[in-house]
């Protein structure tokens, strides 16, 4: 077994355990605390699947500002140390249920499938000139539109955020 | 332990997908719902990676993908996580319960 192996093995321990003691935990800053383990994980999976790109973009974006952002927000709304309640017990059977089974449904399928990989011998690395020409291009298989169009979607949503904090501010005075 | 591939990275996705929806079910704090929804999102992005590492090397069209779906769950997070502090302002609770009232 390659040290490659093993690293990969440590990481997919780190996200499965860390997911699913996100979701059961009681207290809600450890489920935030539990999330951005999980994030790093998967950053390091992108590492070890040689994307790095990816991978920094994973950081930089979700543990850096959406995991922040979490923290603040639990810290603005909840009194620390509080435990959540405890959910109803009928909710977390049929939860529970209805998610296992689809998880034994999904792993089955996955297991028999014979995924094919493309005959096509070209390999294109995933190195940032590659990326960053693609991304930007209005040829063919560029990417410039869906780029625009991403950059108006969270200019909107600045907008939005903005707008939403506004108006209760003007409601109190 | 054999050799990881296209599918021991699907199955992690499988499971923290899973994991996600089980979130979603049982929380009733609209910030652990949240929560939940980033999990099941990056599952969503291992696999488009998985898929474009092992399925189709010569193209990029998965990492483009992941891409733009961790810039629409920045706006989206930015957006609930506003709604939230709103609703914390006017009804002292983020439980989904509360939200009823944002109704009409």
């Amino acid at each position: 077994m390659s040290g490659s192996t093993i690293i990969f093995y440590l990481l997919a321990a780190m996200i499965l355990v860390s997911a699913i003691a996100s979701v059961t935990t009681r207290q809600i800053f450890r489920s935030a605390i539990f999330l951005l383990f999980t994030l790093v994980g998967f950053a390091g999976i992108y590492f070890w699947l040689d994307y790095q790109f990816v991978a920094a973009v994973q950081i930089v974006v979700y543990v850096g500002g959406i995991v922040v952002l979490i923290i603040f927000s639990i810290f603005l709304t909840q009194s620390s140390g509080e435990k959540l309640p405890a959910p109803l017990t009928r909710r977390t059977v049929f939860a529970a249920l209805a998610s296992l089974m689809g998880l034994v449904m999904v792993i089955d399928l996955l297991w028999r499938h014979n995924f094919v990989p493309s005959s096509s011998k070209k390999v294109e690395l995933p190195t940032v000139s590659n990326i960053g020409e693609q991304m930007l291009g209005i040829e063919k298989h560029g990417y410039a539109l869906p780029f625009e169009v991403v950059s108006i979607l969270l200019l909107a949503a600045m907008v939005g955020c903005i707008v939403i904090a506004m108006r209760a501010k003007n409601e109190t005075t | 332990m054999t050799e990881p591939g296209l599918y021991h990275l699907l199955t992690i996705s499988t499971i923290v997908f899973f994991a996600g929806i089980f979130g979603f079910f049982t929380r009733r704090n609209l910030i652990t719902m949240l929560m939940s929804i980033e999990l099941v999102l990056n599952s969503v992005n291992l696999n488009f990676i998985a898929f474009n590492k092992y399925l189709f090397p010569g193209k990029l069209e998965g990492l483009f993908f992941t891409v733009f779906i961790i810039a629409i769950a920045a706006a989206e997070a930015a957006v609930a996580i506003a709604i939230i502090i709103n609703l914390y302002r006017t009804h002292q609770s983020i439980n989904v319960e509360v939200a009823e009232e944002m109704k009409g």
